[in-house]
């Protein structure tokens, strides 16, 4: 357990998609700031710093969390997954990210990141969503290019696909 | 692949006219995307922070930076001093004597308006420092309305100017008098545009650095352009425009006219920089970027139609008074001119009259936003035929379809000057009609009425002008301004081709895109007009004023890139195919003009099975063997474009202007439903139809239209920048400004027609603003048609839209009432309780007179110190949601009535804005010795802390209020000794020895 001590600087060790990843930390430095200027995971966008647009968000533990209203120290020993662990490196994009491309899903692609990491988590948990689900889900962020209608769809697709995947699995055993 | 020259017929088998997938989702995708605030800084950065102006109006009476500079981390603070030292004044679009500098030099105009700017270590600091700049101010009575900022009492905020009206011009098209003598009605309607932004994700970013040595200035920002503010930076920093190096990062997180605002914090941050000494970067935030970042004009606009008994519309009379906020900020006031040419739509009326006049008041200054100037005016024209309509007893769709200009009439010159270049508005409407289903909507509002609903159908019929004309904006200056200014005019778009030495197809182009998938359509013009695959184009869209080919109609605004940058890049791209067939011409054996491209290769002719070469290997000889070059073959491969329409002419003498290139047709209806109890407004189905002309890639264009629609949507139901009656600043979060999410935007129903520019090289048009033009007024017109009301403002929120239906609000809670706004004007709020003390009244009323106990029961107080009998001077910190401020307060104990009663009054000023607060106090005795402690109070706060909004501020006070008497009562013995008491002790102690610490 980190013993945090005012206006020192912190080491704070995570893993960051997968790797472990460590840097400085004072007691009220953002995860968002720690991951984007200290762990130069630049994928993280931060579009308010007071929780309402949803681009900073990123998985702690596999729960879409916003990195602006975490601070670094709260995410030492943890596991943070943001966009760039999405496909893996070098690797093809993921179906939610391949779908999101298919689908024009983003524009600017500022709020993507955050957008693709709630999806991430929502879509492990939700395995037949509905559309209106899906839009619930997705209203805790603000896209200001696209209208929301390419991410709907994106989603939707993606769901029906590891649907379908899984049944051939099962078909298969 | 024959048809190359004529790209319009290449579509069904090229790349231009296919849904590509873009080029650039794959790296933004993976979170591999540049951003502003991604790009590598030099060694040694050191980062800003601006000091705001919590005063919409105020002299700037000093400015002291000691305390600042003393914060550890902190390297120096840029004031207004430095400013005037090393820079001029921005230049303004009209001649008069006013001055708007990239920070106040001595006196501030609006909330938000930078005073400072601190550079530190890092952002933490320098944040830290801003509450220690010691700015004394001198508080002047602020014109926020811009009706009242235009009337000869109103406090003036450019003394020199004399007045806020800052631009007035007439303008008289036709013989509208006769027209309006002659016509069998007259019907008005005043309207309000409100205050809203497009506001992108992303915020602002600058990244600036300054040679000593060549007095140069290196600049990173997200500006979007127009480039010709290039200049305007450029001669605000002194400096020849080569001295200031412009660069722009690869992505940036949407923009929609909002980043062309960046470039006055461009100004700053190279002086900040320069007066570092040290690379310097400034990343705006939220609250920042809500407050002060950029603005549409909102807009008050009178117009008049005269209608001949058929609902025909003979002639126009508009009268239109523009807020531009406090300063003139270049390009304003272009929000007029955009538009000026098509202020008739997409009708065909002849006699046209204008007033324009622009406002200056204490808010923060307008600019760009996506639809510019459209939206103002098709609320009020499109209310207008709604309007007509239902006072003629007409069917709206009829109204509008008896204007339309007709097919035949095209190329059709308005009576402003706009040259509408192609369209057939009549078979768009029918087409959207048809497909849109709007015979079965009007029978689900009929069946929604007999059900006793509030159900309506609006529609908005709207030309969409796309590629602005550099020289609309002198329209503002009387034509003999312009005969003394010289002509102004056209709009030159740029495009670079290159081939390298293995054949590798690269293009520039100087959009600085935001969003919008330029170098996908780029990639798709060249690879069609080359010959080679999608995928082997690498396009740059990052522009570097040095090196790059540019003008100053680069950028990416008045959605130019369909019509003409594309253009360009087809231009340049077809001057690299031509060199290219000289040279292939020898060794192929035949002319130039029978050489084809296809498939990567090079071909003889035509048909499939004539000789050809590799692309690459012609193409390589320009690098490899300049030698075997045809004679006049300069070798070496790169062509660069520049492309301007001659339509595009300064305006005359008679004030026509052909205000843009082209313009495409929108067509838009919608039914709503309105909630009777809540007053929401649900959107039943939306229809929009676009004519944009040749579309060069569907699925991008869907993509505009649903964004467009988005936005248009948020402007029609929910999105203002709000401002309290002194000018406060109300909508400084997203949870005050509200935008749409996914549950707020429903599917749009989209639908397409094409009818190519004959003005543009591959007849396209724009197609990124119109539902941002057409939205608002269609949502209004529906719910105008709903209620059966003509007076109908936006954003219609629930609350607004229940105050037109007429429902009654029920009694407020008891104890709670919002107060007159009193000084502090942004919110005000009063409310009464009381509390039991656990002492009697004479021990209560003794203890409250004690400066240890006021500093012991003050939330937040840090120090206090007597200035006076019963008058304090002390240092309170408040947190209100996510700002916290720190106020410096003088509290005072008055009318006092011992022990039955007193008043304590508090008033505070801090960087986040002012606050006041008095509260009366009544104690009685209780029977077991104690006393009813009955407080009724009224507290007001202004400034950035009440951008937070009401219901937020309303919560807190009643917390921070009750928290006094909660601990009083906990001071006297009822609650915990908490080590609340041990600093009171301790306080007693300083206060003790006289006076306290200074
Ligand atoms: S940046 Fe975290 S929610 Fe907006
Ligand atoms: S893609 Fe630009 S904000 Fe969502």
């Amino acid at each position: 357990m980190l013993k945090i001590e005012a206006n020192d600087s912190h080491r704070v060790t995570l893993t960051l998609n997968g790797r472990e990843r460590s840097g400085n930390a004072r007691p009220r430095t953002l995860l968002s700031d720690f991951l984007r200027h200290e762990l130069g995971a630049t994928g993280t966008h931060v579009g308010c710093e007071h929780g309402v647009c949803g681009a900073c968000t990123v998985r702690v533990d596999g729960v879409a969390s916003r990195a602006c209203l975490m601070l670094a120290v709260q995410a030492d020993g943890r596991r943070v997954d943001t966009v760039e662990g999405l496909a893996g490196d070098d690797g093809p994009l993921s179906d939610l990210q391949a779908a999101f491309r298919r689908h024009h899903a983003l524009q600017c692609g500022f709020c993507t990141a955050g957008i693709l990491n709630s999806c991430a988590d929502f879509l492990g948990r939700e395995r037949d969503p509905s559309e209106a689900q899906v839009r619930d889900m997705l209203s805790g962020h603000l896209c200001r290019c696209t209208g929301y209608t390419g991410i709907v769809r994106a989603v939707l697709e993606v769901a029906a696909q590891r649907r379908e995947q899984r049944q051939e699995e099962r078909d298969d055993v | 692949m024959e048809a190359l020259e004529q790209p319009a017929a290449a579509a069904p088998q090229g790349e231009v006219g296919r849904s590509r997938e873009r080029v650039e989702d794959d790296a933004l995708l993976r979170g591999a995307g540049r951003y502003g605030d991604d790009l590598a800084v030099p060694p040694g950065t050191l980062h800003a922070a601006v000091l705001r102006s919590p005063h919409a109006h105020a002299d700037i009476r000093s400015v002291d930076v000691t305390r600042a500079l003393a914060v550890s981390g902190v390297h120096t603070v840029l004031t207004g001093e430095d400013v005037r030292n090393w820079a001029a004044p921005f230049p303004v679009g009209v001649r008069e004597p006013m001055e708007h500098w990239c920070l106040a030099v001595d006196r501030v105009r609006y909330v938000g308006e930078p005073v400072a700017v601190v550079v530190a270590e890092d952002r933490y600091a320098a944040e830290d420092a801003l509450g220690l700049v010691d700015v004394d101010y001198g508080l002047l009575s602020p014109a926020v309305d811009a009706e009242a900022a235009a009337a000869p009492e109103a406090a003036v905020l450019h003394e020199g100017v004399g007045s806020n009206v800052v631009s007035e011009r007439h303008f008289h098209y036709g013989e509208p008098e006769d027209a309006f003598a002659a016509a069998d009605h007259h019907v008005s309607l005043k309207v309000r545009y409100p205050r809203n932004s497009c506001t992108p994700i992303e915020c602002y970013v600058v990244l600036a650095s300054y040679d000593v040595a060549a007095g140069a200035y290196d600049v990173s920002a997200n500006f979007q352009g127009p480039f010709a503010l290039h200049s305007v930076m450029a001669r605000a920093l002194q400096v020849p425009a080569p001295r200031l190096r412009l660069r722009t990062p690869a992505d940036s997180g949407g923009s929609f006219g909002i980043k062309q605002g960046v470039f006055p914090y461009v100004v700053l941050m190279a002086l900040a920089a320069r007066k570092a000494g040290a690379p310097v970067k400034w990343v705006e935030d939220r609250l920042e970027h809500l407050q002060a970042a950029s603005s549409a004009t909102n807009r008050v606009s009178t117009i008049e139609a005269a209608v001949t008994a058929e609902g025909r519309v003979t002639a126009l009379r508009y009268d239109q008074l523009d807020d531009c906020g406090a300063y003139l900020r270049a390009p304003e006031p272009a929000t007029f001119y955009r538009m000026h040419g098509t202020l008739t739509g997409a009708y065909d009326i002849r006699h046209l009259a204008v007033r324009n006049r622009v406002v200056l008041t204490n808010k923060t200054p307008t600019g760009l936003n996506r639809g510019f100037g459209g939206p103002q005016v098709y609320y009020a024209l499109e209310r207008l035929m709604q309007h007509i309509a239902a006072t003629l007893g007409l069917d709206p769709l009829t109204v509008i379809r008896r204007n339309l200009v007709p097919p035949e009439a095209f190329p059709y010159r308005a009576p402003a000057g706009s040259l509408l270049d192609s369209g057939d508005y009549p078979a768009a409407v029918e087409l959207a009609e048809r497909d849109g289903g709007l015979a079965e909507l009007r029978e689900r509002r009929d069946a929604a009425r007999r059900e006793g609903r509030y159900y309506g159908i609006g529609f908005c019929a709207a030309v969409e002008p796309s590629i602005s004309n550099m020289g609309y904006i002198t329209t503002v200056m009387t034509p003999e301004e312009r005969r003394k200014a010289g002509p102004k005019n056209g709009a030159v778009s740029t495009a670079t081709v290159s081939v390298d030495p293995l054949g590798a197809v690269s293009v520039h182009v100087s959009s600085t895109p935001q969003g919008q998938g330029h170098r996908t359509v780029a990639a798709q013009v060249v690879a069609d007009v080359l010959g080679v695959p999608f995928e082997s184009v690498t396009v740059n869209v990052e522009l570097d004023t040095q090196k790059d080919a540019w003008s100053i109609a680069s950028g990416n605004y008045s959605s130019r890139f369909s019509g003409a940058v594309a253009g360009a890049v087809h231009k340049a791209a077809t001057r690299v195919r031509d060199r290219l067939a000289g040279i292939a011409a020898g060794p192929l054996g035949v002319a130039p003009e029978t050489v084809r491209f296809a498939g990567g290769r090079v071909h003889a002719g035509a048909d499939d099975g004539s000789a050809s070469m590799s692309f690459h290997r012609v193409a390589g000889a320009v690098h490899w063997a300049p030698g075997t070059l045809p004679e006049g073959e300069p070798g070496g491969l790169r062509e660069t474009a520049f492309w301007t329409p001659p339509e595009l002419a300064a305006p005359d003498e008679g004030d026509h202007i052909n205000s843009s290139l082209c313009y495409g047709f929108v067509f838009d209806y919608c039914g709503v439903e309105i909630d009777p109890v809540t007053g929401a407004v649900r959107i039943d189905r939306y229809v929009t139809l676009h004519d944009p002309g040749r579309i060069l890639n569907p699925q991008l264009v869907d993509g505009q239209v649903r964004g467009g629609f988005a936005q248009g949507l948020g402007a029609a139901l929910m999105e203002e920048f709000a401002y309290g009656d002194d000018g406060s600043f109300l909508a400084g979060t997203l949870a005050d400004y509200l935008i749409p999410t996914s549950m707020e935007v429903p599917e749009p129903v989209i639908l397409h027609m094409e009818t190519p520019s004959p003005f543009t090289p591959l007849g396209a048009k724009g197609v990124g603003e119109g539902n941002n033009m057409s939205t608002p007024v269609c949502i209004a017109n529906a719910v105008a048609d709903a209620l059966g009301r003509a007076d109908i403002e936006l954003p219609l929120t629930p609350a607004r839209v229940r105050g037109v239906i007429g429902i009654d609000e029920p009694e407020p809670p008891a104890g709670l009432e919002p107060a007159a706004a009193p000084r502090g004007g942004g919110s005000g709020l009063r409310a009464s309780d009381s509390v039991t003390m656990p002492a009697p009244p004479e021990t209560v009323f003794h203890r409250m007179l004690e400066p240890a106990t006021l500093a012991a029961i003050i939330p937040g107080c840090h120090e206090l110190e007597a200035t006076g009998e019963n008058a304090y001077r002390a240092d309170v910190t408040v947190g209100v949601g996510m700002i916290r401020a720190r106020y410096e307060a003088r509290i005072t104990l008055s009318e006092l009535d011992p022990p039955h009663s007193l008043r304590l009054s508090g008033v505070g000023e801090s960087a986040m804005g002012s606050a006041e607060g008095s509260a009366r106090v009544r104690l009685t005795a209780l029977d077991d010795g104690g006393t009813r402690l009955d407080y009724d109070y009224e507290a007001a706060v202004g400034g950035k802390v009440a951008a937070v909004g009401a219901r937020m501020l309303q919560g807190a006070a009643r917390v921070i209020i009750g928290q006094i008497f909660t601990r009083l009562a906990a001071e006297l013995g009822g609650g915990q000794p908490s080590w609340w008491r041990r600093l009171a002790d301790r306080l007693r102690g300083l206060v003790g020895r006289g006076g306290g610490r200074s």
